[in-house]
């Protein structure tokens, strides 16, 4: 686990469109720059928003990934549920899901 | 002067972005609540807004997290958020006063070590209430950020020392100034259960803040709140430190749940008291 690392790189990613656009264009050599584990490092080429939270990976930090990677709010929110069907509870972090994992509670 | 203004807002990003899904007839009492404080904040007359915001990430990192951040430049960008999607149009000549700024934050770090930014990126915890609030930018802006993101979170007798330590700054300079907080109650946002509001919780939070109750409002530890107000509940820090600021007793002009918008929307004026 290097959520450190992995929140860094989310972070860094959020706030620079060039690393934006590398990402884009391949992101293996991005990716280089960071410590991340093979998991980690999976889910973000895999744009798996819902792994990504559940490795713990703070809401206000993955929210704008997941508008990168094209996810509509609501999309976003279920594929953090989905996240938490396939992989587990949330392993780490403030984020946890405290809901039911079919309870919608958005509204949406 | 003095401190002539003393508010609280919600900010959710859902406010602007998805208005049109929100329940109507609560939606537009909320937003005519936000006009009405723009009444009073302008009729206030103030030469500068500090808001106190609980921000997302937008400049600070645990590579470096202040407990408390205070911008200190005379311009400011912002929103960081997709302009399509917060529905703000990103502007890059936001007016500050980095004099002001430079004479609050050294008074202020006479009591409280505050750090300061020549640089500041808004999200939507600032900009959606200058939105509603301040909508021509006319009125220069002082942001400030208490950490209620990256754990281990300013704790709550700090935001109220902060907010004692903001006050005795604007009384010693002689512009007039208006300070707004704006945060959350209890909320889950960014998360699967973004929607989810404790109402209760929420109610007996703004009846603390209402009574000006130091000794209540800073009695949550942070595993209370977690557990009673949601990560998003940490933000209550704001609401902590205008209290401390202002003084007074606290007016809930507006309050109501509006799960699109992932709060229990808030709007608040505080009686500015002599201390």
């Amino acid at each position: 686990m290097s959520l450190y690392a992995l929140q860094k790189l989310l972070f860094t990613l959020n706030r620079d469109p060039a690393l934006q656009a590398a990402f884009k264009a391949d992101p293996a050599p991005v990716l280089d720059g960071y410590r991340l584990t093979d998991e980690e490092r999976g889910a973000m080429t895999a744009h798996d928003v819902g792994l990504l939270y559940v490795l713990g990976v703070n809401g206000q930090i993955l929210m704008h990934f997941a508008a990168f990677c094209g996810f509509a709010w609501p999309d976003y929110l279920e594929a953090m549920r989905e996240g938490v069907r396939r992989h587990g509870p949330v392993r780490a972090g403030v984020y946890a899901l405290t809901s039911s994992l079919d309870e919608k509670v958005a509204g949406l | 002067m003095s401190l002539v203004f003393a508010g609280v807002t919600s900010h959710g990003p859902g406010i602007t972005a998805r208005p049109e899904t929100a329940d109507p007839v609560v939606r537009d009492a909320f937003f005519a609540a936000l006009g009405s404080m723009r009444q009073q904040l302008e009729a206030a007359k103030p030469d500068a807004l500090v808001v106190i915001a609980a921000e997302h990430f937008a400049n600070f990192f645990m590579n470096n997290m202040p407990a408390f951040a205070m911008g200190m430049a005379d311009v400011y960008e912002g929103p960081i958020e997709d302009e399509a999607w917060l529905k703000i149009k990103r502007r890059d000549d936001i007016p500050g006063d980095a004099d002001l700024s430079k004479r609050l934050i050294t008074e202020i770090m006479q009591t409280v070590d505050v750090a300061f930014a020549e640089e500041w990126r808004f999200d939507h915890g600032i900009s959606v209430p200058l939105h509603f609030l301040t909508p021509d930018y006319g009125l220069k802006i002082i942001p400030v950020n208490i950490n209620c993101q990256g754990p281990p979170l300013t704790p709550l007798h700090r935001a109220w020392a902060f907010g004692e330590a903001l006050r005795r700054a604007c009384d010693k300079v002689p512009e007039r100034i208006a300070v707004i907080a704006t945060g959350g109650i209890s909320h889950w946002p960014a998360t699967p259960d973004s929607g989810k509001i404790n109402e209760a919780w929420d109610r007996d939070f703004l009846d603390r803040w209402s009574r000006n109750d130091r000794a209540a409002l800073t009695a949550y530890t942070d595993a209370e709140t977690y557990r009673d107000g949601g990560q998003g509940g940490f933000e209550i820090r704001t609401f902590i430190a205008l209290a401390a600021c202002a003084g007074g007793q606290g007016d809930v002009q507006f309050y109501g749940p509006i799960p699109q918008f992932a709060v229990g929307c808030t709007v608040g004026v505080m009686d500015i008291v002599e201390p």
